[in-house]
């Protein structure tokens, strides 16, 4: 019973965040490896994209909610997220054309690139707030709960409760669905093969004569859509404040960096090395240790590795050991 | 020729402030533009000179600060004696297993190594944590309400400034020894990761200076204004030029402020412009040129790399020190990346990187943009929404929005800067 009691903890505080953190997080990672692969720079702006387009949800959920309209037991920013995705889109179109066309025509070096994306991102940073302003929005509607702590105790007879919130199954489900659409499109359709090839040699892709401008409108319409839908998954499972996602920008890149910059593969994978690091080294261990050990060991402190604070320690260091040991990443991405 | 002009710019908009404003928020705008100059120098060192890409000026200018609370604050015996040997102890333990971790890495062969520092570094870090906790408990719970940290050495705040220097570049060190053989934008996310675990330290640690608590209080080193204010000499004196002796003690401080900084901002100046035209400088744009040429010729490019990193964070800590010392108060929840990090790469870019009297221009010019694209964004928007109803929903989101402006503006100067004048305000000869 205690084994099991331990499970349900252990699941319940750190595998089901850690799961949903993760996909948050591999969403967001892929964004930054499909720039990173084809258009061949890091985007520091990525983190002030993922926050543009949750705005843009929130805004048009709001517009649903006083129009009446709900998903019911989900939530409504579900039916809002094309808006969202259509308004990131746009503006990373926009930004596009009136900024990076410029430097890519020129061959630019990358590191060119990431100084103007901290402009860019320095302008949607302030664009968000503007419209929005710096303060936490909660826009999470619908049912909350798929199953609640005390519904798990009477049902199952365990002192150990299992709390699955909805936000948390749709986060999975979304991001299943999205990477596996994903996925499809750059291997199944002409579009997401002359992607590939463009990302792998250039020079080829051109003289058999890929569009590049097709490419790379193409690619940013997927990466607006991928930092969309990341975004509005963790403001639900979360909450929204634009400085936030501004911050998310370090998990997300370490984890792209971890799995190797611009293979869509190991930006999962990097996502959830990421994200269950992050929980499990600063989750407090007393509780399971406590049902797994007997009585005379049980633990006195909180069995804690270290402060919730201290997060990016964790995926900077992850970050760390991997380049110094396998500098492309664990699935072997590029380097320029 | 267009140096000149372009500082006399600036010196016309600071002058400006102070007839237009008032003279108090002319020398807050001077005091923080020399500041920001010294922290645009550093950045300008490593990217300018070698074309390293830093973005964890945060963290420095936060270690700068950390040193004059370390260095300046009079020490709390209270707390050294609840915990303060054991607390050195652990640390000591803590760089003890590090350093016995490099070694093992060394040594052992090569199937064994990777088993043995892990073993190492796990037993370490309990090890570590055992020593740790009680000590850091034990001289937090000392008076929490007013200390709950081991204070400083009590010595002269002035010495805190090379302090900073001091303390930033061996953090630098630390980070420039495993992250500098990384390529540019690896580095990049390297140091941004750094500077935020830097400011969950100064935000965590409370037993080092108290954390989210603040430290408040520091040492100056110039007068207070009361003291002008009770002093008959000062008095007449300010009586004599016609200001009320509120406003001259106000302005004396700030000057005196400015005058200190502006003393080190020409030393360091002087010594990074000697630094550029010798020898070092022509190896170190050499290697940014072209690393694989330099690597030919014999260069050691890491090596060269490690010293400059450490040079340019070392000039963002003091620039930290002063800052703080300026402020008197440690605040780290008052660090963020967009005001202390990205600000000062507009700063040099649009300077001119490259150039140590671009990166200067760079930092009083964006500075002053900074702070007064507020007032001006708020008159235009006065303007703007002139024709809407009063409390109409708009014209109210309007004007609360003002504030956002600067990241907006701040932004759209970079972008414009790097599209037309790609080598900044005064390119590099």
């Amino acid at each position: 019973m205690d084994v099991l009691n331990a499970l349900v903890a252990l699941a319940n505080f750190v595998l089901i965040p850690a799961v949903a953190y993760g996909s948050q997080l591999a969403l967001g990672a892929l964004g930054v490896t499909l720039v990173y692969g084809i258009l061949r720079f890091s985007n520091f702006a990525h983190g002030d994209t993922m926050a543009w387009g949750t705005m843009c949800t929130i805004l048009a959920t709001w517009g649903l909610q006083a129009a009446g309209i709900t998903l019911g037991p989900l939530p409504t920013a579900l039916l809002a997220l094309p808006a969202g995705i259509l308004g990131a889109a746009l503006l990373v179109l926009a930004t596009d054309r009136m900024v990076y066309r410029f430097y890519r025509a020129q061959k630019a070096k990358p590191v060119i690139l990431v100084i103007v994306s901290m402009g860019v991102m320095f302008i949607y940073n302030g664009l968000t707030r503007f419209v929005i302003g710096p303060d936490d929005q909660n826009f999470a509607d619908g049912e909350r709960f798929v199953i609640n702590a005390r519904d798990f105790r009477e049902m199952t007879g365990l002192a150990e409760g299992l709390a699955l919130r909805s936000t948390q199954v749709l986060t999975v489900v979304t991001a299943v669905l999205v990477v596996a659409l994903l996925f499809w499109f750059l291997t199944h359709t002409r579009t997401g093969k002359s992607m590939r090839a463009y990302a792998d040699n250039e020079d080829l892709a051109l003289l058999s004569g890929i569009n590049p401008e097709r490419v790379v409108l193409v690619t940013w319409i997927i990466v607006a859509a991928l930092a969309t839908v990341a975004g509005v998954l963790y403001g639900l499972d979360k909450s929204f404040k634009p400085f936030t996602y501004f911050q998310l920008l370090l998990p997300v890149f370490a984890a792209a960096i971890v799995g190797g910059l611009g293979s869509p593969l190991g930006a999962i994978a990097g996502g959830f090395v990421i994200a269950f690091s992050e929980v499990g080294l600063t989750y407090a261990w007393k509780k399971v240790a406590t049902y797994l050990l007997p009585e005379s060991l049980a633990p006195e402190g909180l069995l804690q590795l270290m402060g919730t604070d201290y997060k990016f320690a964790v995926s900077f260091v992850i970050l760390v050991i991997v380049l110094l040991f396998r500098p492309t990443g664990l699935f072997r991405g590029k380097s320029v | 020729m267009r140096t000149l002009a372009l500082f006399a710019l600036v010196a016309a908009l600071i002058l400006g402030t102070g007839l237009l404003q008032s003279w108090n928020s002319a020398l807050l705008i001077l005091n923080m533009g020399l500041v920001s100059a010294v922290m645009a120098l550093g950045v300008n060192l490593q990217w300018g000179l070698a074309g390293l890409f830093n973005v964890g000026v945060m963290g420095f200018v936060a270690l700068g600060g950390l040193a004059v609370v370390l260095t300046s604050t009079a020490p709390v015996p209270e707390a050294w004696a609840a915990g303060g040997p054991r607390l050195l102890a652990a640390l000591g333990c803590g760089v003890a297993v590090i350093a016995g971790a490099v070694l093992v890495w060394r040594r052992l062969p090569k199937r064994l190594r990777g088993w043995g520092v892990a073993a190492l570094l796990v037993a370490g870090f309990f090890v570590y944590r055992a020593l740790f906790d009680p000590a850091a408990t034990a001289v937090e719970a000392v008076n929490p309400a007013a200390t709950g940290y081991l204070g400083g050495l009590g010595l002269p705040v002035l010495l805190a400034w090379p302090v900073g220097g001091l303390l930033a570049a061996a953090v630098a060190w630390a980070i420039g020894k495993t992250a500098l053989g990384l390529r540019s934008d690896y580095l990049a996310i390297a140091t941004l990761g750094i500077a935020e675990i830097i400011i969950a330290v100064l935000k965590n640690e409370d037993w080092l200076a108290r954390g989210v608590k603040n430290v408040t209080g520091l040492p100056r080193p110039v007068p207070y204004e009361i003291d002008l204010q009770q002093d008959p000499g000062f008095v007449a004196r300010a009586a004599d030029l016609g200001i009320d002796p509120t406003t001259a003690s106000t302005l004396t401080v700030k000057l005196g402020y400015g005058l200190l900084f502006a003393a080190v901002l020409v030393l360091l100046l002087v010594l990074a412009q000697l630094a550029l035209n010798s020898p070092w400088g022509r190896m170190m744009r050499a290697i940014r040129d072209n690393e694989t040429a330099a690597r030919a010729m014999g260069k050691d490019v890491t090596a060269r790399h490690l010293q400059i990193f450490i040079l340019g964070s070392a000039l963002c800590g003091i620039a930290g020190a002063m800052m703080t010392t300026l402020d008197g108060q440690l605040t780290p929840g008052t660090y963020q990346p967009l005001r202390y990090t990205f600000l000062i790469w507009v700063m040099v870019i649009v300077g001119g990187s490259g150039n140590n009297f671009g990166a200067v221009l760079g930092g009083f010019l964006i500075w002053f943009l900074w702070v007064q694209v507020e007032p001006i964004g708020q008159a235009l928007m006065a303007v703007l929404t002139a024709g809407m109803a009063d409390g109409s929903w708009l014209k109210a989101h309007l004007l609360d929005s003002v504030q956002h402006m600067r990241l907006l503006t701040m932004g759209v100067i970079l972008l414009l800067v790097l599209r037309f004048a790609p080598r900044g305000l005064l390119p590099e000869r």
